[in-house]
Parts: C-alpha cells; sequence; structure tokens
C-alpha cells in the first residue's frame, strides 16, 4: 500500500502520512459500515485520494506529477491492482536500496518501508534507540527527496549491479538475525522472517535473476536449522552436534531445487555458491559424511568471484576439516596478516578448535580467551566459556 | 529536471608529474565529455590549483581575515566542476560517471532550489 502511494505522491514522507490517515479513516469508518471485504484494496484507495489531494494543494511544478498521476490512478480494475502493486514494491526496493545511500540506511528504510516495521522495531534490530533511528530515517528520506533518488526499476545495464546491492541489503538482515552480533539470544527469528519474507518478495518480482534464487536458497537452506541450533537449556549447538532428524525438510527441498536453478547460470554468483555449501550440509546425512573435498571446492570458487577475508576464514576451516586440523592451522595462519579479521572473534576461535584438537592446549587456551574477548554474543560466549573450562581441566 | 554539481576532486601531484601526453589526453577526454553531453551541460571550469586558493573569514570579532590556501588541506582538491542537468540522481550519475577524472574522483551534489 505505502509502495503504491509512494508512487502517487513520489515522495515518501508525505505518503507515509497518506497511508496512516487511510488507517485512522478505516478506524472510525469500518466499525460503522463494516470491514470492506478488499479491506487492503480500500486502504490502497483512501490513501491515493488522500496522496491525490496533497498534491493538488501543492505548488505548479508539482501538479505535473499529479497530472501525470491522475491519469492511472483512477479507478482501476480491481484485478489488474496486483500487478500494479508488484511493480510499486520493485520500485520502492530500488529505492530504498540505492547505492547512493550508505547501507546502514539502506537497511533500514527497506524494513521500514517494505516491511512495514514501526520505526521503534528498527531501532530494535540494531540496538539503537528509537531516536537515533528516527533521524537516520529522516536523512535516508530526506536524501531521497533532495538527490531526486528516481522511484523506479533500474534499466537493464544498471539492473546487474542494483540488483546486487537490493541482495546485499537482505543478506545483511538475515545474517545479522541469523547470529546476532550482541545480545542475550544467538538468533533474532523476527529479522530472519522478514530476511525470508524479502527474499521470498523478490524471487516473485525477478524471477529470471540467478542471483536472487541463489539468495533465497542461501536462507531457506541455512535456516533449515533453526530448531537445532541450542539445546534444551540454551548452549549453543555446532553443526557437528545438531539433531540433523529435526531439520526443517520442506525447506531444504524448496532450496536445494532453487541452488541446481542458480548454479545452471555460468558463472556461478556468490549467493548461489554459498547456497550450494550449505546444500552439500544440509544433504549429508552427518557430519561425519559431509563431502568435505566439494565444500573446499566451492568455497574456492566463491574466493574467486568473491574474495573477501571472511570468505578465506571459512575455507580455511573446511581444509581442516577435509584434511585434519594441522592442514587447517596451516591455512589459517596463512591469513594471519589479514589485518581486516583481527577482533573477529571466529579467526580466533577456528584456530582454538584446531589446536585444541592436535592437543596444544596452552596454545588453544590463549585463542579461546582471544575470541571471547572480541565476542559479544552471549550464546556464543557461553559456548567459548565451557570450551575454555575443559581446556583448563 | 533538476540540476546536479559535478565536483572533480583529484590529486594535484598527478597533474604536476603528468608527461605531455597524459595531459593531452585528458584535456581531450574533458572535449569529448563536452560534446557528448553538450544537450546536459548548463556549465563547467577547471580551476587553477589549490594553491592559488585565498580563504576568507571572519574572526570573532567579526574581522575579516584573508589567508592564503584552501579552506581544507586535502589530498584530492576541488580542481574543476560541471553544471548538469538531470531528470534524477541515476541520469545525473551516468553522466558524471564519464567525467575524466583519473588522479581522483567526482562528487555529484544536487542544487538546491529555494521555493
Amino acid at each position: 500500500m505505502l509502495a503504491a502511494t509512494v508512487r502517487v505522491v513520489g515522495d515518501i514522507g508525505v505518503a507515509e502520512e497518506c497511508v496512516q490517515e487511510a488507517y485512522a479513516k478505516a478506524l472510525s469508518a469500518w466499525p460503522v459500515s463494516g470491514v470492506p471485504t478488499r479491506a487492503g484494496a480500500w486502504l490502497t484507495t483512501v490513501a491515493r485520494r488522500r496522496a491525490i489531494d496533497t498534491l493538488r494543494r501543492q505548488s505548479s511544478q508539482e501538479r505535473l506529477f499529479a497530472k501525470y498521476v491522475e491519469e492511472d490512478v483512477a479507478p482501476l480494475p480491481e484485478e489488474s491492482e496486483l500487478p500494479l502493486i508488484h511493480d510499486d514494491r520493485l520500485r520502492l526496493i530500488f529505492t530504498c536500496c540505492h547505492p547512493a545511500l550508505s547501507l546502514d540506511t539502506q537497511v533500514a528504510l527497506t524494513l521500514r518501508l517494505l516491511c512495514g516495521l514501526s520505526t521503534a522495531e528498527v531501532a530494535r534490530a540494531f540496538l539503537v534507540s528509537e531516536s537515533t533511528m528516527a533521524a537516520r530515517l529522516t536523512r535516508g528520506k530526506k536524501k531521497i527527496a533532495a538527490t531526486h533518488i528516481p522511484y523506479r526499476v533500474p534499466s537493464t545495464d544498471e539492473l546487474p549491479s542494483r540488483v546486487d546491492a537490493v541482495l546485499a541489503t537482505v543478506h545483511l538482515v538475515f545474517t545479522t538475525g541469523h547470529t546476532a552480533p550482541i545480545g542475550t539470544d544467538l538468533m533474532r527469528r523476527d529479522l530472519v522472517e522478514r530476511a525470508l519474507q524479502l527474499a521470498r518478495m523478490l524471487r516473485e518480482l525477478l524471477p529470471d535473476s540467478a542471483e536472487v534464487a541463489g539468495l533465497l536458497a542461501l536462507i531457506l537452506l541455512t535456516d533449515a536449522r533453526r530448531g537445532t541450533r541450542i539445546d534444551l537449556d540454551g548452549a549453543l549447538l555446532l553443526l557437528s552436534e545438531q539433531d540433523r532428524g529435526r531439520w526443517d525438510r520442506s525447506a531444504i527441498e524448496e532450496g536445494a531445487l532453487l541452488v541446481r536453478l542458480a548454479l545452471r547460470h555460468r558463472p556461478a554468483g556468490r549467493y548461489a555458491l554459498m547456497a550450494a555449501i550449505a546444500a552439500v550440509h544440509a544433504e549429508a546425512s552427518s557430519w561425519e559424511a559431509t563431502d568435505w573435498d566439494e565444500i573446499v571446492g566451492l568455497y574456492d570458487l566463491l574466493l574467486a568471484t568473491w574474495p573477501s577475508p571472511v570468505v578465506a576464514l571459512n575455507r580455511a576451516v573446511a581444509v581442516g576439516l577435509a584434511e585434519g586440523p594441522a592442514a587447517g592451522l596451516a591455512a589459517l595462519d596463512e591469513l594471519g596478516d589479514t589485518r581486516q579479521l583481527s577482533g573477529y572473534n571466529y579467526l580466533a576461535s577456528a584456530r582454538a578448535d584446531f589446536l585444541r584438537r592436535l592437543n596444544r592446549r596452552d596454545e588453544a587456551r590463549r585463542a579461546y580467551v582471544e575470541a571471547l574477548e572480541s565476542c559479544d554474543n552471549d550464546v556464543e560466549r557461553a559456548y567459548l566459556r565451557r570450551r575454555l573450562e575443559e581446556l583448563e581441566q | 529536471m533538476s540540476e546536479y554539481l559535478a565536483l572533480i576532486y583529484e590529486d594535484e601531484a598527478g597533474f604536476e608529474t603528468a608527461s605531455e601526453e597524459t595531459l593531452n589526453r585528458i584535456m581531450m577526454g574533458h572535449n569529448e565529455f563536452g560534446e557528448q553531453n553538450g544537450a546536459a551541460l548548463r556549465g563547467g571550469n577547471a580551476l587553477q590549483p589549490s594553491m592559488s586558493a585565498t580563504s576568507l573569514r571572519r574572526d570573532a570579532s567579526g574581522k575579516l581575515v584573508v589567508t592564503d590556501g584552501p579552506f581544507a588541506e586535502t589530498k584530492e582538491a576541488l580542481g574543476g566542476y560541471y553544471l548538469i542537468e538531470a531528470s534524477d540522481l541515476d541520469q545525473a550519475i551516468a553522466i558524471a560517471s564519464q567525467i575524466p577524472a583519473e588522479f581522483g574522483g567526482v562528487e555529484v551534489r544536487p542544487i538546491r532550489v529555494f521555493d
């Protein structure tokens, strides 16, 4: 509804006001007249009418906009409303995820305007105060208005790079929810659900994009483990300890199908490759039965298309699982100088695990302590502390 | 339509040490940019190097203070600009991305319109 209204007024702030007024009108009208059969369409129509009224009152230059708008806003045949709304959402997502906005702002605008989270909810998702988030959203909307960030689907030339920006935003929402960077809970279910909802929306809107299929597959396959990642006492369970019988089979099937589709596109993109790695795990009957050589091979391809220190770290861990802890440690030490990874707790904890398995207890202990120093998630901290205590016995 | 100022920020040392050939290539690049985007260009100039700048400000008592040099000393200095007319930011970026700026980059700012 918001998306359809933005298309009318071309200004997100004004559109939000119109939508709020539509809700207010519904609150007073529906108890008297009853809830209309197509409540969503009713609200959209009211918000649009309100938007057109607003435009009528605006300056002459903006009146031109209203003229263009009125031409196709006049009573729409109900059937045509669905594709129109899809189109509007697609435009809105490209506006919210415009590269001229900072990634933080892109994510905040997407959650607020596309997922319909309140400012307070978006603030909670990022563990900042509501006033900080309100200011961030306002700055974002002001930049959109002042610089005339267009409200349309990018041209074919620009599309791939702009889709990348959208996917990066949705992926960030997912990873933030999958393992919360800070706080008492391992996961933020609300963010995972939003990411899944956005990825499904994109898949529907851009059915030909292999990377969109890849991201949806990645989310489905990773999130299929959701019920098994902590035990009854809330302690972290590693991939090797999880009860695979309780993984979500229907999510895995859907994800596996999407991975195959995404991998048909050559060269395979980063989300398709990450999803393929998740699929190898999802389809292995046990930790021991995991095809680690396949996983290392996929990480090699991923590193070639997306050379990031975090990917290199994950590859080194996979090498250790394929060839033993000594090989893993050697692979990790090769990345030792990657500055971006210093202070990244997964580097220290991966080293610690390999050292522990090599029975180099003192070094392992120091590495667990180092990992603890840079880890802010309580569930992960409890896991690291447990390992440390085992070594001190 | 809106107007955008494309500010060209480059490392001046790049120009000082560049060969005649490089400088000619850059000049030709600007000519070409002008020809290809003539319809959208509302103006543009190259500036003398930042050492030629004179900064003016008033001190606490309101007295004018004139100093030698640019307002802010940065590695990449403002060296020129184009005024571009475009329908939206994407179009402005599409045009500004063709500006030769091999020793730096281009900042795009919308012109503010007062009602």
